[in-house]
């Protein structure tokens, strides 16, 4: 390894450059064809990355994935038919800043909110599947996401098809306030039907995921999973840390965590992500037909 | 006056002027009647200037002021033979939020609300009003009870939000928030929600979801506390006062969004002033709303509070 022929040199006395670190440019890995591990550190082709589901090789840290990357991984053939594609926010409070924050976070990610909804099938199984993307205004909620994912379950509860969700959120969308909020409520009572018609939902949480999302259709789900090392909670770790004034050891509110803890189901590593998923479904079904109870 | 906000200080000072001039005349013997009554028609004056135009930053002052009015008050006050239950049967006891089975005009209703403490000591018991897990799941556990045996229920909200704690999130904060929502819909008996001090966060739509959702004139309802914001926006808690004017938590904001269906008034200078009127005032409200919802079917309960909040949002399609 490189690293290993560098390490020697630190028998010899070294004096800082200032004037070199100043004005050479921090290494920057060429955009595109080569990735860093935010973890580790380890760098690697990006070609090789995405062939790797962006699970870092070394160690084996899963990379945050934007919507569609994450829907063409797990649908067959990544073929998905979308709903409510064209549906973008209003502004009902007039709050400061928000319509053009919205405007940059579009240019930003190329999505036009922070959840994508639609269905596809799964191992030949259809699916209604809602897919959040955190760059997308850290994937918050509000009136949008709200809607949109309540439509996905209404759907689901209509043409009897298993729902996925997965989530990942900062929290609520502060600049709809109370609208968003009532947004935790709205998707929750669509989730209190679709259990009642028997519908299977299986929950998958994806790095990071906190607030009103957790607090709503993330943790509703029959069946929880979680890929490896996702953070998933509902108060973040900095206002915890601040009232019980004492640090929190590093794996608090990971995925793991939250197993030990009897809060979720499963972790399942993103390289068996569509095969669990699939199985889970087919021991959901009779006779080819996936079962609604009652 | 240890009591009065920031706001009231005018009222204060004028009250202080007259009580002098009233003092400093007695004891000399000199006629001030004719100065005192025009003071004392300025201060009326002030009053209605100061509490008819109570600001969003003004009423988050009011709706956490520490002699408000606690749903423990307003049981005593409204209710009768109330019977407080305890525990969730999982885990514990979380006194952040109380309830039990009373009855209102003779009705027996299951009452649930968050309870914040008296004093430093019982706050402390209480976690200031922020509930644990187990909080929740008591709360859910009653209103489980109230559609087993057909009654109504009431429930007052009034807190910060769910308590930010390791244990919490250990045992399922989120979880124990998101079955509360989820569950509250499907329930068959009517169900109306109050917001008497403060709404704070997934907190307080732990119990929020009914059929009615009322607030007294001055609480606040939000998705996160007007402090929060300002430090997550700005990266500065102090602006908070700017945050509660931008984010719009006053029971007529929330009445203009039709999240809320009606706001209870109260007395001049807000609940602490008179506890007695303003638990009148509720009790009305109360008995009108629970008259109006005692027509429907259970299933028609059901789906008017599915409606309410589906159709809660904004957006271009």
């Amino acid at each position: 390894m490189f690293k290993d022929l560098f390490q020697k040199k630190k028998k010899y006395a070294t004096v800082p450059s200032v004037r070199d670190n100043h004005n050479r440019p921090k290494r920057e890995i060429p955009e595109g064809i080569m990735n860093k591990c935010p973890k580790c550190g380890n760098i690697q082709y990006f070609k090789e990355l995405e062939k790797n589901l962006k699970v870092c090789s070394e160690c084996d840290h899963h990379m945050r994935l934007n919507a569609f990357e994450r829907i063409s991984m797990t649908l067959d053939d990544g073929r998905f038919f979308e709903y409510d594609s064209e549906m973008t926010s209003a502004d009902p409070l007039n709050f400061p800043g928000y319509v053009e924050k919205l405007k940059q976070q579009h240019e930003k990610s190329g999505l036009h909110e922070a959840v994508i909804t639609g269905e596809g099938t799964i191992g030949g199984f259809p699916v209604v599947m809602a897919v959040m993307s955190a760059d997308f205004f850290t994937g918050s909620m509000g009136s949008v996401v709200g809607e949109k994912v309540t439509r996905a379950i209404e759907m689901a509860i209509q043409k009897q098809y298993p729902l996925i969700i997965f989530s990942t959120s900062g929290g609520a969308r502060m600049q709809e306030s109370i609208l968003s909020l009532m947004q935790m409520a709205k998707t929750s009572a669509a989730l209190g039907k679709l259990h009642e018609s028997g519908g299977l939902y299986i929950s998958v949480i994806t790095d990071p995921t906190f607030g009103g999302i957790t607090a709503s259709f993330t943790m509703l789900g029959d069946i929880i999973l979680a890929e490896p090392g996702a953070v998933v909670g509902f108060a973040g770790r900095r206002v915890i840390e601040q009232t019980i004034r004492q640090k929190l050891p590093d794996e608090f509110q990971t995925a793991e965590f939250n197993l030990k803890h009897g809060q979720i189901d499963m972790v399942v590593h993103r390289k068996d992500m569509k095969q669990t998923l699939a199985k889970l479904i087919d021991l959901h079904t009779v006779k080819g037909e996936v079962t609604h109870a009652e | 006056m240890q009591n009065e906000l920031p706001y009231e200080q005018p009222l204060s000072e004028l009250r202080q002027k007259i009580d002098e001039l009233k003092r400093f005349g007695s004891e000399k013997g000199i006629d001030f009647s004719e100065e005192i009554a025009r003071l004392e028609e300025r201060y009326k004056k002030l009053e209605q200037e100061i509490y008819t135009n109570i600001s969003p930053s003004q009423k988050m002052h009011l709706a956490r002021h520490h002699q408000r009015p606690t749903t423990l008050d307003f049981i005593s006050h409204i209710f009768t033979d109330f019977v407080e239950l305890h525990g969730d049967r999982l885990f514990g006891d979380d006194l952040a939020i109380v309830g039990g089975i009373a009855r209102l005009n003779g009705v027996p209703v299951t009452v649930i609300g968050h309870q914040r403490g008296k004093d430093t000591k019982d706050n402390i018991a209480r976690f200031f009003g922020s509930p644990h897990p187990e909080g929740f799941r008591k709360a859910l556990r009653l209103m489980y009870q109230a559609d087993k045996f057909n009654r109504p229920i009431i429930t007052l909200i009034d807190t910060k939000g769910a308590y930010p704690g390791n244990t919490a999130e250990q045992r399922g904060q989120a979880e124990a928030i998101a079955r509360n929502l989820r569950d509250m819909a499907m329930l068959k008996v009517p169900i109306i929600c109050v917001v008497i001090g403060e709404g704070g966060s997934g907190g307080a739509l732990a119990l929020g979801v009914g059929n009615r959702v009322l607030m007294l004139e001055n609480a606040i309802y939000s998705v996160i506390s007007p402090n929060g914001a300002a430090s997550i926006l700005w990266k500065d808690a102090s602006k908070a006062d700017q945050a509660a004017e931008a984010m719009k938590i006053t029971a007529k904001d929330l009445l203009e969004m039709s999240v809320i269906e009606d706001i209870i008034p109260e007395p001049q200078g807000g609940a602490h002033k008179d506890v007695e009127a303003t638990s009148l005032l509720l009790k009305e409200a109360l008995t009108k709303h629970l008259n109006e919802l005692l027509k429907m079917t259970p299933d028609e309960l059901r789906e008017d509070r599915y409606n309410k909040f589906r159709q809660i949002g904004q957006f271009q399609e």
